[in-house]
């Protein structure tokens, strides 16, 4: 056999960079800008696209590799757990609302990111950010529909799940992470990265996937769980790019610094808001707890996060301002929006519930500064009414914050006895907000805020009912019309655990399960 | 002897979800590629216009000439949704491993005659340039078009090109070297043989309307390119000159060729087939993108082929016609 001249080996950074970025050039029959209009509008100023250093070196032969490996193993225990009705497995049926939560509110996030990150690959002229984006957009749609494919076992089972597209679009509170995600993708390019890639997949993922992930873990759900540890290199990789997409434009040019740090600013608050939901599945959803929010927050935020910014400060970049309010807030976050929902039990597609006593204990010693004072006296008399017949549903639309889409429901930092309002008026009309960030959020770009699609606005202005319905006849009963327009099943995906079906027929199949009827 | 294993049956409540449900016709199991795929995408109430395109809603369906009742009328004949994506890759992946390795390995490179050999570099190393491009056009498509039936298959299709760009990238260092590569390269940038070809992409990079840059790219393009460089001169013309080794190098692409034109076609007859308005649309880009390209092409034929091309070309041109007319499109 013929002898090859030995050829020059190349090292693994060379060869990814002949994989990679050797396949662009540059363009010279259209212009630079016509090929890339949305580079220039957001003030951030690109030198030089090489300047890039590669988060991670994965060629696509490789990546189909692994990645099918890793699908092949979750789609069978997917299918054992299905098989075995591994849903009566889990701590108890109050466990699937965090099922819920996940599917109407997140899953559909991930979608969003898919395409957001197909956008902004798209958008970058760099060769070495285009490919990360795209290869994230590509495990966003895994994401987003291994999610579905798990969870479809639970709604085969359960209410509330049933029209999760449906409800996400139109659902009062699933506007919040809706409107974060809408928010992230109309921004430029530039601002999606630093607000999904960075602030949200590095800075607060712990908080919101991880929670999730391990409470399904702690709470028995194996099919929730192997996806999330399935997912978990993916997000491993979405990390490092995170990271590097903030240095890249901070090394870029001095001026992208302020611009940048009111993205973290503004993305920090944002995300944070979201986070109230995960708050409340923590302290109160979750049958067995993993760790409070509080704990959770000190650890994932104010220490690693801590740890983060310290290294970014040779950028100039500093920890948001907003951390100090969430410290303030993190005795009462999930209390008080636990009280929120269990108030809107009848306009939610899962169920709410009061603590038992020793739930209560543990809330008490998690949150010693706050529970028993503020909280559990609360607590107490409604489940007296309740005991009495008179579990209460609130019916009156609750005013929502401007940008954030919450409730007014958060109290002023340092007096939890006293609700936060802030207002501004802008071109003759009048906008409210939970805080002095969301007001600041509105006031730099509120034209951009003016669009809210408000679900309490809309369900006033008779937007909200389906079609052909006449709220003028008599006997009209406004949450009845609302319900149907959010296909939501009064009765059985609504209203307090302790009468639903969920909760009936998860004792009826688990004793099917488990003893010899 | 039948064994009966034996489970505790529970009766669902619901068999799938009822988006599902209202497409399949009625509450009954449905598939992992229909839960995957139906109304993944948001399609009401959303809260701001783009900054980036103020003129339309996130997602879109006014972004393109085409019209459709229902977007999700666009299915996928492969079902892919990304686990069934990737292990399909992953399959292809491995052959196209060992046939690099069987090459490789008995240094079948060194066998090929130089003739081959040059021509090998010359032809099919610029295109990993045409592929990189179409791996930026479909992820236009994916970003910019409505509904997940129609956009999804964009990205697996994006990443499938970033692919063969890479793979076409070890043919040449396998065959060549970096310098080779570069030579390409150069020849991508300035030779007049590759001009045409380069001004298509760069044109196809400004193309707004996602359908059409679907027809420019998917349909037209690489319905020519694939069948022109890698079934008409590499499996038939260089395997005929002691070339064979090559067609295993880009096994990979023929394959994939093969198995993306059933979707191409699928998507060109449910365009075409919703109105007369949409058939004259399809028709129209159809017919400008595949004129652009045979002419394109037409001198990146003649490295290989010299005065044959032209012979080649239409041939592969009246196949292309025959595809597009069995979609539904006559041109």
């Amino acid at each position: 056999m013929d002898m090859q001249v030995a050829k020059k080996k190349l090292g693994l950074k060379e060869r990814y960079a002949v994989m990679t970025r050797g396949l662009d050039w540059t363009p010279s029959y259209q212009k630079m800008e016509d090929i890339y209009p949305y580079m220039q509008y957001e003030g951030i100023k690109i030198h030089d696209w090489d300047k890039w250093e590669d988060p991670f070196r994965l060629t696509m032969d490789a990546y189909w590799k692994y990645q099918a490996e890793k699908e092949r193993k979750l789609y069978a225990i997917i299918d054992a757990f299905n098989q075995n009705n591994g849903h009566l497995n889990v701590t108890d049926a109050r466990y699937v609302n965090t099922v819920k939560l996940f599917i109407s509110g997140i899953s559909p996030l991930e979608y969003v990111a898919h395409r957001g990150f197909a956008h902004a690959g798209r958008a970058f002229p760099g060769p070495g950010p285009r490919v990360a984006c795209l290869m994230q957009s590509l495990d966003e749609i895994r994401h987003a529909q291994t999610q579905v494919h798990s969870i479809s076992n639970y709604n085969k089972y359960y209410n509330g799940m049933h029209d999760f597209h449906h409800m996400h679009d139109r659902v009062w509170f699933l506007s919040v992470p809706k409107s974060f995600f809408d928010d992230a993708i109309t921004a430029g390019p530039f601002e999606f990265m630093v607000s999904i890639g960075f602030s949200f997949e590095y800075v607060l993922t712990n908080l919101l996937f991880v929670p999730f992930v391990s409470g399904a873990a702690y709470n028995g759900d194996m099919g929730t769980m192997t996806f999330g540890f399935s997912a978990q290199s993916d997000e491993a990789r979405h990390m490092t790019l995170g990271l590097e997409v903030i240095k890249f434009i901070l090394e870029q040019d001095p001026a992208n610094v302020p611009i940048v740090q009111r993205w973290i600013d503004k993305w920090t608050w944002r995300g944070y808001r979201v986070l109230t939901l995960v708050a409340m599945m923590m302290d109160y959803m979750l049958p067995k707890r993993t760790m409070s929010w509080k704990e959770a927050w000190e650890v994932y935020f104010e220490e690693n996060g801590g740890a983060l910014f310290k290294d970014l400060a040779r950028y100039g970049i500093t920890m948001p301002k907003c951390a100090e309010q969430i410290a303030l807030e993190k005795d009462h976050l999930s209390h008080q929006a636990w009280s929120t929902f269990y108030n809107y039990a009848a306009a939610a597609n899962f169920h709410t519930w009061m603590p038992d006593e020793d739930e209560m204990a543990w809330l008490s010693s998690k949150y010693p500064e706050s529970f028993d004072k503020h909280y559990r006296p609360r607590y107490e008399f409604w489940r007296e009414q309740a005991a009495k017949g008179n579990r209460f549903y609130n019916k009156t639309l609750p005013m929502l914050c401007q940008t954030c889409q919450i409730p007014m429901l958060f109290t002023e930092p340092g007096d939890p006895t006293k609700i936060c309002y802030r207002e501004v008026d802008y071109k003759g009309d009048k906008y409210h907000f939970c805080s002095d960030h969301c007001k600041e959020i509105f006031e730099h770009e509120p034209e951009k805020y003016v669009q809210s699609w408000l679900p309490v606005h809309q369900i006033y202005q008779g937007n909200c009912f389906p079609e052909g319905t006449d709220p003028t006849v008599e006997g009209f009963d406004p949450l009845a019309a609302v319900l149907k327009y959010y296909n939501l099943e009064f009765g059985r995906d609504n209203l307090d655990f302790d009468i639903s079906e969920d909760k009936k027929n998860f004792a009826e199949w688990r004793g099917q399960a488990t003893k010899n009827a | 002897m039948q064994i009966d294993l034996r489970t505790v049956s529970i009766k669902p409540l619901r068999h799938t979800f009822d988006n599902i449900a209202r497409r399949i016709g009625g509450d009954k199991p449905a598939s992992r590629y229909q839960e995957g795929t139906l109304d993944m995408q948001q399609t009401a109430n959303f809260h701001y216009r783009p900054t980036w395109d103020p003129e339309h809603d996130i997602y879109d369906a006014s972004r393109t000439a085409i019209k459709m009742a229902d977007w999700y009328a666009f299915k996928d004949p492969r079902q892919f949704y990304y686990g069934a994506y990737t292990m399909a890759r992953a399959k292809q992946q491995d052959t196209a491993e060992a046939n690099f390795d069987f090459v490789e390995n008995r240094g079948l490179a060194a066998t090929l005659p130089e003739s081959v050999r040059e021509t090998v570099l010359k032809v099919l190393l610029p295109l990993r340039h045409v592929a990189w491009g179409s791996n930026m056009n479909n992820a236009s498509v994916c970003a910019y078009s409505y509904g997940t039936g129609f956009s999804q298959p964009h990205i697996y299709h994006a990443m499938d090109q970033l692919g063969i760009a890479q793979y076409i990238t070890r043919v040449g260092l396998l065959l060549g070297d970096v310098e080779s590569l570069e030579e390409a390269k150069r020849a991508w940038v300035e030779d007049d043989a590759w001009q045409g070809l380069r001004r298509y992409v760069e044109d196809t990079f400004v193309i707004k309307d996602p359908v059409e840059l679907f027809v420019a790219q998917n349909a037209a393009l690489d319905g020519l390119l694939y069948a022109l460089v890698y079934e008409t001169i590499i499996d038939d013309v260089l395997s005929s000159q002691g070339g064979t080794p090559v067609a295993m190098l880009t096994q990979f692409m023929t394959d994939w060729f093969a198995e993306t034109r059933k979707w191409v076609d699928a998507t060109v007859k449910i365009a075409a087939s919703e109105s007369a308005e949409n058939k004259a649309v399809m028709a129209g880009w159809l017919t400008h993108w595949r004129d652009r390209a045979a002419a394109a092409l037409l001198p990146v034929g003649r490295i290989a082929l010299g005065d044959r091309a032209d012979e080649a070309l239409a041939e592969v041109v009246q196949q292309f016609n025959a595809r597009m007319a069995k979609a539904g499109v006559t041109l």
